[in-house]
């Protein structure tokens, strides 16, 4: 294709794009003289282009248009919505033509005489419109100031429609006859000198008609030398793959920088320091000035919207008007592209479902005009696009009920679900609730499909939406797909990065954090804020070997708390390095079908690794999404079970004699284990099986009998110090986390009492007696250490917890004291000395006030306790967590040890 | 007839060649990333002057056991296809030969499947069989060279 060609391809295409968006402006103020003056020169620009480059049937249409908003200007018609509809129809077909001309070279063969005709006589008054154009004499005033001269045809003599060429008047400057309705080149200039353009092509018009005798060629020259010489900023264009290969090198420059910068990291006092710094500095700059010229305002992406929205609200009858704020918001070109798609459909889709009609919209006490309100601003290297409408929110009732017809979600989780959960159902695959469908959207490609989009740039969104206020999508997207930010994580001997984007904060567990991973059968959970994070194993994921360690099951563990999506989870890897700022290169085609990964970078120190794709992540874990919905589901009910002023506590289930199921807290697990019954052993005093290089004895809540002696046997491990046990069950059901509300009875031995969990009565087990009867030594293990048994006192309201606690402590060779209130236990204190006051905080007075309350019988170290999951700090130091075993003995030997060392 | 120039390499105990014009460099496959979950014959991705290279293993791609942990260091067949850069990883590199296309002979009929299908023909030199290695089969995963040969 010749450059003449190409040029003008680009150019028309732009033209266009401006001609959509002022027409749609003009026929709102059809009084804007500078709008349609706009859209008449850039459509003559269009004819006398097409003209010099011989494309006959763009000419005519483009000609034809030309005419007809050349009445307009003439104030010859009065604008109507569909005169507006006809220019811009006229306007599709030279799209139509373009786009075939840039693919081929060649104008399609074809005839556009129906148009053209339409035009004319739309032009001529004979209309074909039902509503009859009023055809009046051109005011004088406006043909002041628009044009200096009437045309012969404009009072509308039929006669002189439809004369061939050559029998109008003659225009010297084009060496030939007008076209009908056509006006001379010299007027044309005269017009434009007479008014003044937007600003934004300001620039364009020129200052004087320079190149003003050449005929089509000349028009094409003014304009060009408009925009070369012309005032204001001096652009020109450059070819996109220029700034693409420009954007990759400053990337391997930047690389190349932050390896030299490591190299001087090591060396102190190089000569290099000063010169490298320089450099430094320098590339960022670069670096800096080379995204900016990908950067584009996002208002180009918008062009089309006012369209589509005018378009829109004509198919449904309704009165929109479309409101955009920071288009001149800017940000890669390549998003930008990605995002122009999602966007088109979210402003369908507030047209269709988001606005109401003009009737419901009064009957609501609102303006007869919606309006869909369209925004980007930049917050925090993101961009922000907002569309909002002003209709009549959502139907959260009706979502609902589509959910569960559709199946998405089942009913009793449904009815517990918040408003913005049922909400963002919307967003799931397959959910369309227009009740039917229509032109505009509905077509079962939904929200999701706009989600999806979204997400694959690494951009998240959501909605507010308020009942008869209207609706608010948020998209938040990256500035730029080239450059991120990313933590550079360890798995192994492999590093990895992951986008900073969907990483919400950094957690290390382990048995000497606050954290701990916990244990499902194999799944892991970890304890955030009092909720259960699912958590999965970087080494997992990626099916990394072996190496003897369990993931979670480490000393230390770093875990990166990820967002993808609604979906939260835990990525467990085994070191954090750093963060970051990466150049993302695409993955190789032969690599390009994983989903774990979504790009490769080189590292400041020459290294190549892989990029995580979080969303490929959070897939492969397919159990991690189960467990995300069963929090989901544990949060609500939480939420429902009331006014939280009793503390939750989570429980193991499972089963051992009978079908009831049994219960006991899970905090005093230490492991769960599925173990091969044949390799258990009988000794005098029971089963034992060789269990991470010791001996554990195994007992059975209903008797050895019980324990299996083949195939897999399920075991609760409970270790102490230096000795475990294991206690068999028959089948570990669930945990659960609810309200303990014990009842006691006096019932067999093993069973502290009755609870209903769940809404199923519930035994609890009394841990103490098991692990008594499996191990007698258990007992003694852990006394061997000290040399006499201390005494302490218990004191806690909660019959469950001294009953718990109590055994416990015996167990850890203790001499335990229990008392329920603070009578009894200054009777106690009365009656002996103690080492140690365990007091429960959470329903006695508050620490200091029982200090005092105890007065001077209280010779011990007072430990406060609590039952809230997160050890709280108290005046008289870190309350220890009932339910964390080891935390609460490691507080009371430190206690006692103090108080040993003082004395 | 028309004479072709070909790189030879050696991989175990075959001698392959591939035309002078298909192979950019050879390089030593140093600091390489393993890519976890990646096909067997991926042995990693590394960095060659600035642009990300994706290496191929040829004996995990020809069903040949690993290169012995005391054998000399591997080299690799720098190619470039679509803009991407991909690294072959061979044992040794031999001799460039000039030989005549006429002489190529068609692969023998009873060759293992996977060599026939990155195979597109054979040399018979003085003391040994040369296979002309198709470069693009081999930097396609298997199971798409398999279906083609097929």
């Amino acid at each position: 294709m010749d450059d003449l060609l190409s040029e003008f391809l680009t150019e028309t295409a732009e033209s266009l794009d401006v001609i959509d968006v002022e027409l749609v402006r003009f026929e709102s103020s059809p009084n804007d003289k500078n709008t349609l003056n706009n859209i008449f020169r850039l459509v003559h620009t269009i004819k006398g282009t097409c003209g010099f480059l011989g494309l006959p049937r763009l000419e005519a249409i483009a000609h034809a248009g030309e005419t007809l908003l050349g009445k307009f200007r003439d104030g010859a018609l009065d604008v109507t919505p569909d005169y507006v509809s006809l220019v811009l129809e006229s306007i599709d077909q030279i799209k139509v033509l373009v786009a075939h001309l840039g693919e081929e070279g060649v104008e399609p063969d074809g005839d556009d005489r129906p148009i053209i005709s339409r035009l004319e006589a739309a032009a001529e008054g004979r209309s074909e419109f039902s509503e009859a154009p009023a055809f009046k004499p051109a005011p004088v005033a406006v043909a002041a100031v628009a044009e200096p001269e009437p045309e012969p045809d404009d009072a509308g003599d039929p006669d002189l429609s439809g004369v061939p060429e050559g029998n109008g008047r003659w225009d010297a400057d084009q060496g030939r006859y007008l076209r009908p309705g056509e006006v001379t080149l010299a007027e044309l200039e005269a017009a434009f000198a007479s008014v003044d353009g937007p600003p934004e092509v300001q620039n364009a018009q020129p200052t004087a008609p320079a190149g003003g005798s050449g005929g089509g060629a000349g028009v094409h020259d003014d304009d060009h030398e408009g925009r070369k010489g012309g005032p204001g900023p001096a652009s020109i264009r450059v070819n996109v793959d220029v700034l693409e290969s420009l954007m990759t090198m400053v990337s391997e420059l930047v690389l190349t920088r932050n390896q030299l910068m490591q190299i001087l990291r090591k060396a102190e006092d190089s000569e290099f320091k000063g010169p490298l710094q320089r450099l430094s500095s320098i590339t960022a700059e670069l670096q800096e000035n080379v995204m900016k010229t990908r950067m584009q305002p996002i208002g180009s992406a918008w062009k089309k919207l006012p369209r589509i929205v005018r378009d829109a609200s004509r198919d449904l009858g309704k009165k929109i008007e479309l409101v955009m704020e920071g288009e001149q918001t800017e940000l890669d070109r390549q998003v930008l592209e990605l995002i122009k798609d999602p966007l088109t459909h979210m402003i369908r889709n507030s047209c269709d479902h988001g606005v109401e009609a003009p009737g419901d919209r009064l009957a609501a006490g609102k303006s007869e005009a919606g309006t869909i309100k369209l925004r980007a601003y930049h917050e925090g290297g993101h961009i922000i696009i907002e569309v909002g409408d002003d209709g009549a929110g959502l139907k959260t009732e009706r979502i609902r009920q589509k959910a569960i017809e559709k199946g998405l979600v089942d009913p009793a989780e449904a009815h517990t679900m918040s408003d913005t959960q049922v909400h963002r159902m919307i967003f799931a695959p397959g959910f369309s609730t227009a009740a039917q469908v229509t032109n505009i959207s509905g077509r079962g490609v939904g929200m999701d499909v706009v989600k999806t989009n979204v997400e694959l740039i690494g951009g998240t969104i959501d909605l507010r939406a308020k009942q008869g206020e209207g609706t608010t999508f948020v998209i938040k997207i990256p500035l730029t797909l080239a450059i991120i930010s990313a933590l550079i994580v360890g798995a192994g001997e492999h590093r990895f990065a992951v986008p900073q984007l969907s990483v919400v904060e950094l957690v290390r567990a382990g048995s000497r954090c606050e954290h701990k991973i916990e244990f499902i059968k194999n799944t892991r959970v970890l304890r955030l804020r009092d909720k259960l994070l699912p958590l999965v194993g970087l080494s997992d994921v990626l099916g990394l070997g072996d190496d003897g360690v369990d993931p979670g099951r480490a000393d230390l563990n770093y875990i990166v708390v990820m967002q993808v999506g609604e979906t939260r989870f835990g990525l467990i890897v085994d070191q954090v390095f750093d963060t970051e700022e990466i150049v993302v290169k695409p993955l190789s085609k032969r690599l390009g079908s994983m989903t774990q990964y979504s790009g490769a970078t080189i590292l400041g120190d020459g290294a190549v690794i892989m990029i995580l794709d979080p969303n490929g992540v959070a897939t492969s874990v397919a159990s991690a999404a189960h467990a995300v919905r069963r929090v989901a589901k544990e949060e609500r009910d939480a939420a429902h079970a009331g006014a939280g002023t009793q503390e939750q506590t989570s429980f193991l289930l499972f089963r051992a004699g009978g079908s009831e199921p049994r219960a006991c807290p899970l905090s005093l697990i230490t492991r769960l284990e599925d173990l091969d019954a044949s390799t258990f052993e009988g000794t005098h005093r029971g089963p034992v099986v060789q269990y991470r290089g010791r001996l554990m004895p195994l007992v059975h809540p209903v008797g050895a009998h019980a324990m299996r002696s083949e195939g897999r046997q399920p075991v609760l491990v409970f270790s102490q110090g230096e000795s475990v046990v294991g206690l068999a069950v028959e089948e570990i059901l669930d945990i659960v986390e609810d309200r303990l509300d014990l009842q006691l009875s006096g019932q067999a031995p093993g069973v502290l009492g009755t609870a209903v969990l769940k809404n199923r009565s519930t035994e609890v087990i009394d841990l103490g007696y098991f692990l008594s009867q499996a191990d007698p030594a258990w007992a003694e293990a852990a006394a061997g250490q000290r040399r006499k048994r201390q005494r302490v006192l218990l004191i806690d309201t909660h019959p469950f917890f001294r009953n718990m606690l109590a055994p416990l402590l015996k167990a850890s060779s203790y001499d335990v004291e229990v008392a329920s209130d603070l009578e009894e236990a200054r009777a106690r204190l009365a009656e002996g000395a103690f080492d140690a006051v365990l007091a429960d905080t959470d329903a006695l007075p508050d620490p200091e006030a029982l200090q005092t309350e105890l007065g001077a019988a209280l010779q011990a170290p007072l430990i406060p306790m609590t039952s809230r999951q997160d050890a709280a700090y108290t005046a008289l130091g870190p309350s220890v967590s009932k339910s964390d075993r080891h935390a609460l003995l490691a507080a009371l030997d430190q206690a006692i040890r103090v108080r040993g060392e003082a004395a | 007839m028309s004479e072709q120039e070909y790189v030879t390499f050696r991989i175990g105990g075959q001698i392959f060649g591939a035309s002078v014009s298909e192979i950019q460099d050879v390089f030593s496959p140093v600091h390489m990333t393993p890519v976890p979950k990646a096909a067997g014959e991926i042995a990693g991705v590394l960095n060659l002057r600035g642009r990300i290279v994706t290496a191929i293993c040829a004996r995990a791609r020809l069903g040949l056991p690993d290169l012995e942990s005391d054998a000399p260091e591997p080299l690799a067949i720098g190619v470039e296809r679509d803009g991407e850069n991909f690294g072959i990883i061979i044992d040794a590199v031999g001799e460039v030969l000039r030989l005549d296309e006429g002489d190529l002979e068609e692969n023998p009929v009873n060759l293992d499947r996977t060599w026939a299908s990155v195979s597109k023909g054979v040399y018979r030199l003085e003391n040994t069989l040369l296979v002309i290695m198709d470069i693009d089969r081999m930097l396609a995963s298997p199971d798409a060279g398999e279906q083609a040969a097929a």
